[in-house]
């Protein structure tokens, strides 16, 4: 494996040596960037907090299921196109759990938290059990198949959970009450307000992070994982049961995929069957973004693009606007691919060369 | 209770069990192979057509115990001979016609006239035309005769040479039975669940995406790089059409060969025939302008930049009626009316109304509509199966089944995927400029990905690499898509009382028949002989389609 640990910056500046084209491009490019955002924050700083906390907020949403897309890539090479589905299908469990709780809007916090923490178990759950069937079900009989067969199934599967979440929700957008959370100002920035719907989207996927970032980490299934990540064959004749840690990777991605779903059900309140797909898709360029097999990476891309979507969905000057929004994240994603397949925090492999 | 993956190691025992079965009349595999092969084909017919009768009476059966309207009474009724004569015809026209008997020239030359001259008459009765009888008769003889007349060397006496029936009879057969579909198709029986045959409308789109997918198929299946974006050369294409034959840019005045318009209407009206080849051109230009910079990703990312553009394209379309106060795309509404293809009345007349003038107020602008569509398809499949065993097409194959052997053996890499990107996009661009000239508009919505994911399905339910494999497998949805879906709910509904929108379940469908295909028969419906090898017996499985490689000098110029 020819890799080589490159230094954060060195899309700017690399070392003293004259930077080539690329490096000036992407010095522009984030000239153009600063200049966006600075003219913007000096032209409305209010607005421009605001829409900057909303974008970490959603960020934060959006590195849950880029963890899912990194875990998973990182033990199979796979880029798993069912799981943006699989946390739709966790958002919609989310709304049918609403009603079990009978969660009106506006409900007490002592009937509001023990009803969160019901639906986080119960979409983990059903997203954790659904993402280990497929696995068995789709991907393992691939294991031995060409690199692109399990690829293309993944495609099929995703369009098969969408047509689930079709049946079982209709084709409209379900919408749950904006009030669920409560919706009340902690503190105010500028115009906008940083609320208690905001800080329960922290309060859970922070500790989420870090019990992963634990578990990856300091236990011995992550151990395996990681194991299994480096070289299969290897780590079979280590004794790991391969088949048993991939399929715990995917009960991993599951959960990740059941909490973001329960967090954007009750903090987004609009769940359509095509959602997964298209937050899917963020997601993954996230993860890329960020380098994909790399956590703390798909976590700070999938905040960068929960900024730049609020940012341009919400901006006013020199702003493309949220028409463009699907063609601005796939520039960012195909510009980081070919300049940077690594992505921000990863190595450099073979694979994006 | 075995595990799903248990199972599948042990699939191959249901084989088994079916020889065990036959041998319990008498016919083991050995015998069985020992066999001829028309008689294998016979047999294999034969074994077809009993399966579809079990279908066709369960079929019949379910309609009459749980249908609430009844049913028929009969349990073998004459729709149900459809699903027979469907097995037959498909397992006939399987395109393992190498096979078939060799004839010698005293058999070829008389069948051969007597075959052209009732095809002539078959076609002057049916079109009320002597001149249309005797070209078809001439072209029929044509054909039929000079195949093997050219055949072997030049010094062979003529008694000698001879013809392979599957070579020419079988594909002239079946061209005979898809040009004159206008004539029988409302005449078929209708198939139970699924309805009639297309009608002449549907076939038109059907032709279409069956180009699409011979496109595709060459990105796919040869160069086996894999697109998931093929979406944006057909908008490509359509909007090419759009924008060089309709009102959208009335401050230019420009008018080449436009048909059934006023000539001083504003706007460019250039004729449909030379914007095919401008549509498929552009089109090429944009899949090399995609690939330049992507194409040395590896497999999967190349998938995912393609998705990419395969997104860009219908956002551009749906958004492009502002850009900067300039109306590109006609944003949401799209463009419309596209001018309608036609000859022109002078070439017309050359031709004596062979050539129609104008297809839109033609009597039979569905069949003429039908026709061309035909002739552009075999061109599409005369240039796919001349490209495969080109130069490049070998190329392509060699790339798709060891990157770093065929660089070695001096095949550059970008280049070769380059074209195949462009070859690939080229048919692409022009299905979609004469199916915007067919439907006389072109609107954002219709080039969603998952017109994307349809056509790669076709093509792996069809089978990677296999020109007539993936006809067969687009046919097939194609339909299904246009009609099918449609008729297999409304039968369902009117029988079984529940209130499906079969349709709206498109995808799943979709995605159920990839994964099926994927886990059971990967080569797909009709493999090509090569793609199935690789697949079952490579011993580089791992190094099909990509390869990691370590040395970053294979590629022209590394970026960073």
């Amino acid at each position: 494996m020819a890799t080589e640990t490159l230094d954060e910056s060195a899309p700017k500046i690399r070392g003293r040596s004259r930077p080539g084209p690329v490096q000036l491009l992407s010095i522009v490019f984030i000239g153009l960037v600063a200049f966006w955002l600075i003219a913007n924050a000096v032209d409305n700083p209010g607005h421009f907090a605001y829409l900057f906390l909303l974008g970490l907020t959603i960020g934060m949403v959006y590195a849950l299921i880029a963890l899912g897309y990194s875990l998973v890539y990182g033990i199979l090479e796979l880029i798993n196109f069912a799981h943006g589905d699989v946390f739709m299908l966790g958002a919609m469990m989310t709304v049918t759990a609403v009603g079990w709780f009978g969660l009106q809007g506006g409900d007490p916090m002592s009937h509001l938290l023990p009803a969160i923490l019901g639906m986080l178990a119960i979409a983990c759950v059903f997203c954790g059990v659904l993402n280990i069937t497929i696995e068995t079900i789709a991907y393992r009989p691939l294991r031995g198949a060409p690199r692109l067969a399990p690829l293309i199934t993944a495609i099929g599967v995703s369009f098969i959970l969408q047509t689930v979440g079709l049946v079982w929700k209709g084709p409209a957008p379900v919408s749950l009450p904006d009030n669920i959370l409560p919706t009340g100002t902690i503190f105010k920035v500028g115009e906008g307000d940083f609320s208690w719907d905001q800080l329960i989207v922290f309060a859970v996927t922070i500790p989420t992070l870090i019990v992963l970032v634990y578990l990856v980490q300091r236990t011995k299934p992550g151990k395996a994982m990681r194991a299994v990540a480096q070289d299969k064959d290897a780590a079979a004749m280590m004794g790991i049961d391969v088949n048993r840690t991939i399929s715990f990777t995917f009960l991993v991605a599951g959960l990740l995929a059941g909490v973001a779903g329960v967090l954007y059900a009750l903090f987004v309140t609009n769940v359509q069957y095509d959602t997964g797909f298209r937050i899917g898709l963020f997601a993954f360029t996230a993860a890329v973004l960020g380098g994909i097999g790399n956590l703390p990476g798909a976590v700070l891309g999938a905040i960068i693009i929960g900024l730049i979507e609020n940012l341009n969905d919400g901006l006013t000057k020199f702003t493309p606007g949220s028409d463009w929004k699907t063609t601005l994240i796939f520039v960012i994603l195909i510009l980081i691919l070919v300049f940077r397949p690594e992505g921000l925090l990863g190595e450099r492999t073979p694979e994006g060369g | 209770m075995a595990s799903p993956a248990q199972l599948w190691a042990r699939r191959r025992e249901a084989g088994a069990l079916w020889w065990r079965g036959l041998g319990a009349v008498g016919l083991s595999r050995e015998r069985f192979h020992a066999w001829p092969a028309w008689q294998q084909r016979l047999g294999k017919v034969a074994v077809a057509g009993v399966i579809a009768f079990v279908i066709a009476i369960l079929v019949n059966v379910l309609e009459r115990f749980f249908g609430n309207t009844g049913g028929s009474t009969e349990i073998v009724t004459f729709d149900s001979s459809a699903y027979i004569a469907f097995a037959v015809l498909a397992l006939i026209l399987v395109p393992d016609w190498g096979k078939l008997p060799v004839l010698p020239m005293k058999v070829v030359i008389p069948a051969a006239l007597v075959a052209a001259a009732l095809g002539g008459i078959a076609m002057a009765l049916a079109t009320d035309s002597t001149l249309n009888g005797v070209l078809t008769a001439v072209g029929l003889a044509i054909a039929l005769l000079v195949p093997p007349w050219r055949s072997k060397s030049e010094d062979t006496p003529l008694k000698e040479k001879e013809m392979a029936i599957g070579d020419r009879v079988v594909p002239l057969a079946i061209l005979g039975l898809v040009l004159t579909v206008p004539f029988w198709v409302g005449h078929m029986f209708t198939i139970p669940i699924f309805g009639a045959f297309p009608t002449v409308e549907t076939a038109v789109p059907m032709l279409v995406f069956m180009m699409m997918a011979v496109g595709l198929n060459i990105v796919v299946g040869y160069a086996g790089l894999l697109d998931l974006g093929y979406v944006a050369f057909y908008a490509m294409g359509a909007y090419t059409a759009a924008w060089f034959a309709s009102l959208q840019f009335p401050q230019q005045t420009f008018h080449l060969g436009a048909i059934g318009i006023d000539p001083k209407l504003p706007g460019i009206h250039i004729s449909i025939w030379p914007l095919l080849l401008l549509a498929g051109l552009l089109t090429a230009g944009i899949g090399v302008v995609i690939g330049l910079p992507t194409l040395r990703l590896r497999g999967d990312y190349l998938a995912i930049v393609t998705l990419g553009f395969g997104e860009i394209m219908p956002q551009i379309a749906r958004n492009g009626n502002d850009l900067g106060g300039f109306n590109l795309t006609g944003g949401p509404q799209g463009i419309t009316p596209i001018d309608t293809p036609g000859f022109g009345n002078t070439l017309s007349r050359w031709t004596g109304g062979f050539l129609p003038s104008n297809y839109l107020t033609h009597p039979q602008g569905a069949n003429v509509f039908f026709w061309t569509g035909v002739v552009l398809l075999l061109f599409t499949i005369f240039c796919s199966v001349r490209l495969r065993d080109s130069r490049l097409g070998r190329a392509w194959i060699a790339i798709r089944e060891d990157e770093i052997a065929a660089s070695a053996m001096g095949v550059p890499l970008m280049r070769t995927k380059t074209w195949a990107y462009a070859c690939g996009a080229f048919f692409g661009g022009i299905a979609g400029a004469y199916y915007a000239s067919f439907k006389s508009s072109t609107f954002p919505q219709d080039f969603y990905f998952n017109i994307s994911v349809f056509i790669l399905c076709m093509v792996i339910l069809g089978g990677m690499g296999n020109v007539w494999g993936v006809l067969l497998g687009a046919a097939f949805l194609a339909y299904l898509n246009f009609e099918g879906l449609a008729n297999t709910g409304a039968w369902l509904n009117s029988h079984f009382g529940t209130h499906l929108d079969v349709p709206q379940y498109a995808g799943g469908i979709y995605g159920v028949i990839i994964v099926v295909v994927m886990l059971v028969r990967p080569q797909g419906l009709l493999p090509s002989a090569r793609r199935k090898r690789e697949l079952q017996l490579g011993t580089h499985d791992e190094y099909l389609y990509d390869v990691e490689t370590h040395d970053e000098a294979l590629y022209e110029e590394p970026a960073y």
